[in-house]
């Protein structure tokens, strides 16, 4: 396969579409740019396609061009890990709707000339997963040995169960859920808010200008909090004060600067963030995540969306994640018993809460490894 | 790998190719002879995350869950057969979970430790204490094992219920017990039921 450049990493392609997309509109051209790691089989039996969660990208084992940091889960794949491109044709792309080069907002809008801002459609997460089918399509992948994803790449999967049943044999869906909670969309909203309130905003019109970068670390910060768990802040920062000159120990300024530790972490994340992010995408994918509710897709009943599903699965939640909960995992295996699928869950115990999938997790590894072993 | 007494009797007795239920899977022992020896479809119910991913691990389809409250989410005869080994006495109501084996599964395997056999009478009748034995090695603060029934309690149960035995068998050891010496003499007992 050397010498087809298709394959590899920092691909690009602009397929000419269109997709249609769930809110009504075509998408034309549909631009996406992924990766792939190891050597497609000849009878192409060894894909694995990895999704990625709401703020990440297609670099999953491989440095991130811009920040220089380590593929986001070489926890997972790699080299004598459970997913290893020396066994398996890895694929990982960037969602439409993204920033890292797959359409989105800040990509342009070929009626216009000029990127698409707000003018670009609503998503969802089933027009993300039928980006990907047309990804495949390109790379000649037929049917894929595992979807495998965690939080927003956990509900891709399921998508792809309940979307193209006959292309999946087999779904790994970690820390995830089957519909966005009213908590989950009441925490989107505040980030929503804080981009659309920072007059840099312009209405989403700011390319080529100053990007919303105060609103979107906001909106960063307040989603960080939902990805740790308390215990975990507690254990990490306590009440415990910034450093300052001469005070080790710090001291309260009787001000607004980040006094605490934790108000000073959260700064940082935000101000990381808004570097490699943008506003505009993080509206879209928030959206997409909101509007996922995979029964109401499919007449109300979550069982019939894997009704006669072939694909085995696998869930895996942690018991400190409350952004999404051991319960919301239940309920879709409770919905896979009752369409008689094969279905393996397990509760992992860690301090980490929701980000727990994408840290040190031992049992996670030990799990997917088999899981995905079993099925060949 | 040899089988656990009980769990070899049920593996010798389920139909080839059936759609099986382990609840109480532990690391997936049984489910794994019945995938490999008898072309089952096996299925697995387990409360312990260690012993789920290690089944897990063995490439079987097992979920974290606990027999109390887990079952009532499965449907009506969607199993050939429910099987409780060695799960019935930790269940906070036996009762409940034995009507949802005979609801989930067309025929049920039941198998549990007799607390009639002699050596467990005769450690309380003599020892005055709370017999711990090779097949009941935990003491009484951290045994597992909170609904002590008998082989008699057990066939007395299935009569008010109206259950059908299909077959039983009675073990000490590797050994097999008549059914009449069995409340006396059996460390174990196997049931096939049916409603």
């Amino acid at each position: 396969m050397t010498g087809d450049d298709r394959f590899g990493c920092n691909r690009h392609v602009t397929l000419p579409g269109p997709l249609r997309l769930d809110g009504g509109m075509l998408l034309s051209p549909v631009e996406i740019a992924y990766e792939t790691y190891g050597t497609l089989d000849a009878d192409g039996g060894n894909a694995i396609l990895v999704c990625h969660a709401l703020t990440g990208d297609q670099h999953v084992a491989s440095e991130h061009p811009r920040t220089g940091k380590p593929g986001w889960w070489t926890r997972l794949i790699g080299p004598g890990k459970p997913i290893d491109p020396a066994r398996d044709f890895v694929i990982c792309s960037n969602v439409i709707g993204s920033c890292m080069g797959s359409s989105g907002p800040a990509s342009v809008n070929p009626a216009t000339g000029r990127p698409w801002g707000m003018a670009f459609p609503v998503i969802t997460i089933r027009d993300m997963v039928r980006a990907q089918g047309m990804l495949l399509d390109h790379l000649g992948v037929a049917r894929l040995k595992a979807v495998v994803g965690g939080s927003m790449g956990g509900m891709q999967a399921l998508s792809w169960a309940a979307t193209f049943p006959e292309r999946i044999a087999a779904a790994v869906v970690i820390a995830s859920t089957a519909r966005h909670s009213a908590q989950n969309i009441a925490f989107h909203e505040v980030g929503r808010q804080a981009i659309m309130a920072d007059p840099k905003w312009q209405g989403g019109d700011y390319y080529g200008g100053e990007p919303p970068a105060a609103g979107l670390a906001v909106a960063r910060m307040a989603a960080h909090i939902t990805y740790l768990s308390e215990a975990g802040l507690t254990e990490k920062f306590g009440r415990r004060l910034q450093a300052r000159p001469g005070k080790e120990d710090g001291t309260k300024s009787f001000g607004f600067d980040a006094d605490f530790q934790v108000e000073s972490y959260l700064r940082h994340q935000g101000l990381a963030f808004v570097d490699r992010f943008d506003a505009n995408s993080y509206l879209y994918i928030t959206r997409a995540l909101d509007y996922f509710d995979l029964a109401e897709e499919h007449g109300g009943l979550l069982a019939n969306a894997f009704r006669d599903a072939p694909t085995r699965f696998c869930l895996v939640s942690f018991d400190t994640d409350w952004l999404y909960p051991t319960s919301e995992s239940r309920a879709i295996v409770q919905a896979l018993n009752a369409a008689g699928a094969p279905v393996s869950f397990v509760e992992l115990s860690s301090p980490y809460g929701h980000d727990a999938f994408l840290l040190d997790a031992p049992e996670m590894n030990r799990v997917v490894d088999g899981f995905l072993k079993g099925g060949r | 790998m040899s089988l656990r007494s009980d769990l070899a009797v049920i593996a010798g007795h389920v139909a080839e190719g059936s759609r099986v239920l382990d609840v109480g899977c532990g690391d997936g022992a049984l489910m794994a002879a019945l995938r490999d020896d008898r072309g089952c479809d096996a299925r697995g119910l387990e409360i312990d995350a260690g012993n789920v991913a290690s089944a897990v691990a063995r490439g079987l389809s097992v979920i974290q869950g606990d027999a109390d409250v887990d079952l009532a989410g499965y449907p009506d005869r969607s199993f050939d057969y429910a099987i409780l080994s060695q799960t019935l006495q930790t269940a906070r109501a036996p009762d409940v979970v034995l009507d949802h084996l005979l609801r989930i599964g067309r025929r049920a395997f039941v198998s549990f430790p007799n607390f009639a056999q002699w050596r467990v009478r005769l450690s309380l009748l003599w020892g005055g204490r709370m017999p711990v034995t090779r097949q009941l090695p935990e003491s009484w603060f951290d045994t597992p094992n909170i609904h002590h029934v008998t082989i008699d309690d057990f066939r007395e149960h299935l009569k008010e219920r109206g259950v059908t035995v299909e077959g039983a068998w009675f073990l000490s050891g590797d050994r097999q017990r008549s059914s009449a010496a069995a409340n006396l003499l059996a460390q174990h007992a196997v049931f096939l039921l049916r409603r």
